[in-house]
């Protein structure tokens, strides 16, 4: 139970947190990657604000466990594969399309009219399909 | 448009406090990583540590809590795009690009970068590369969005 308690909370202020930023509008965020454009450095301040207290949670966690037992999430091996490279490639460029990434596509639901909804489905259908692709790309290119 | 900026800056900046305030509740707390395509991509294909009702409860609060603030927001929207064709091809690209590469803004970027994780680094780089080509290319170019 405390841990749903905790999720929501978490949840709550992440959703929070891109609702005021204005990272639930996709020109702010198109803005932000255009450069060529009228450039909009909000996000970088997004970003910037969001790492501060992350930072300070991760040295929280040394000679710590998570409040509800448990580990905490191992470091990730510093392994740099086709996977995360051709992965990130194909996330910028949904997210340069349409100014919409995983977390403001579920905060902004409530307001977002039908785009939002077909987005979301589209999401969820390329979640789905991910593995088979992911499977795909190992076969082809077996030296990660 | 000149005196909206530094409003705008200062909204960023607190609202990304809050964002990082999240994270770290669920990263202290439950011991997970705040990263959204995990969190809703898990739910897909059934993946990764957390359980059906810690995901659901999550993604709760992020619908919520925006809905909440609408009264005080007055007309929030979006400002996607109508065109279904673009909004198909960049949540296809979202959902196999952030699985393949095991995280989005949120797991690469926020708690990624904040752990000097070099696989968060390198995937921010790559996806802000991208997407500023992507707007360059489609917007300036080509003129679809």
């Amino acid at each position: 139970m405390q841990r749903l308690i905790l999720a929501l909370i978490a949840g709550g202020l992440f959703g929070t947190g891109l609702s005021i930023s204005g990272m639930t509008d996709t020109t702010k965020v198109q803005g932000w990657l255009d450069v060529f454009g009228n450039w909009d450095p909000t996000l970088a301040f997004v970003m910037g604000g969001a790492i501060i207290p992350m930072a300070v949670a991760w040295l929280l966690t040394k000679g710590r466990t998570p409040l509800v037992g448990g580990s905490f999430p191992a470091p990730s091996e510093p392994k740099i594969g086709h996977n995360l490279v051709v992965g990130s490639v194909l996330f910028g460029v949904g997210w340069g399309l349409a100014g919409l990434c995983p977390g403001p596509a579920i905060a902004s639901l409530s307001f977002g009219g039908w785009q939002g909804w077909v987005f979301l489905a589209a999401m969820l259908a390329g979640m789905w399909l991910a593995p088979s692709v992911r499977a795909t790309m190992d076969r082809a290119v077996p030296a990660e | 448009m000149l005196q909206s900026i530094p409003s705008d800056w200062f909204w960023g900046l607190a609202g990304g406090l809050l964002i990082g305030l999240g994270g770290a509740v669920y990263l202290l707390g439950n011991g997970r990583i705040m990263g959204a395509s995990g969190i809703i991509g898990g739910l897909v294909d059934g993946t990764g540590r957390s359980t059906w009702a810690e995901r659901l409860t999550f993604l709760a609060g992020v619908f919520l809590m925006p809905a909440l603030l609408l009264p005080l927001r007055d007309g929030a929207t979006t400002n996607a795009t109508s065109n279904v064709a673009v909004l198909v091809a960049a949540g296809l690209c979202v959902g196999i690009g952030t699985r393949i590469a095991n995280g989005c803004t949120s797991g690469h970027g926020v708690c990624g970068i904040s752990r000097l994780s070099l696989r968060g680094i390198v995937a921010t780089v790559f996806y802000i590369m991208a997407g500023g080509l992507t707007v360059v290319l489609f917007r300036h170019i080509l003129g679809v969005i």
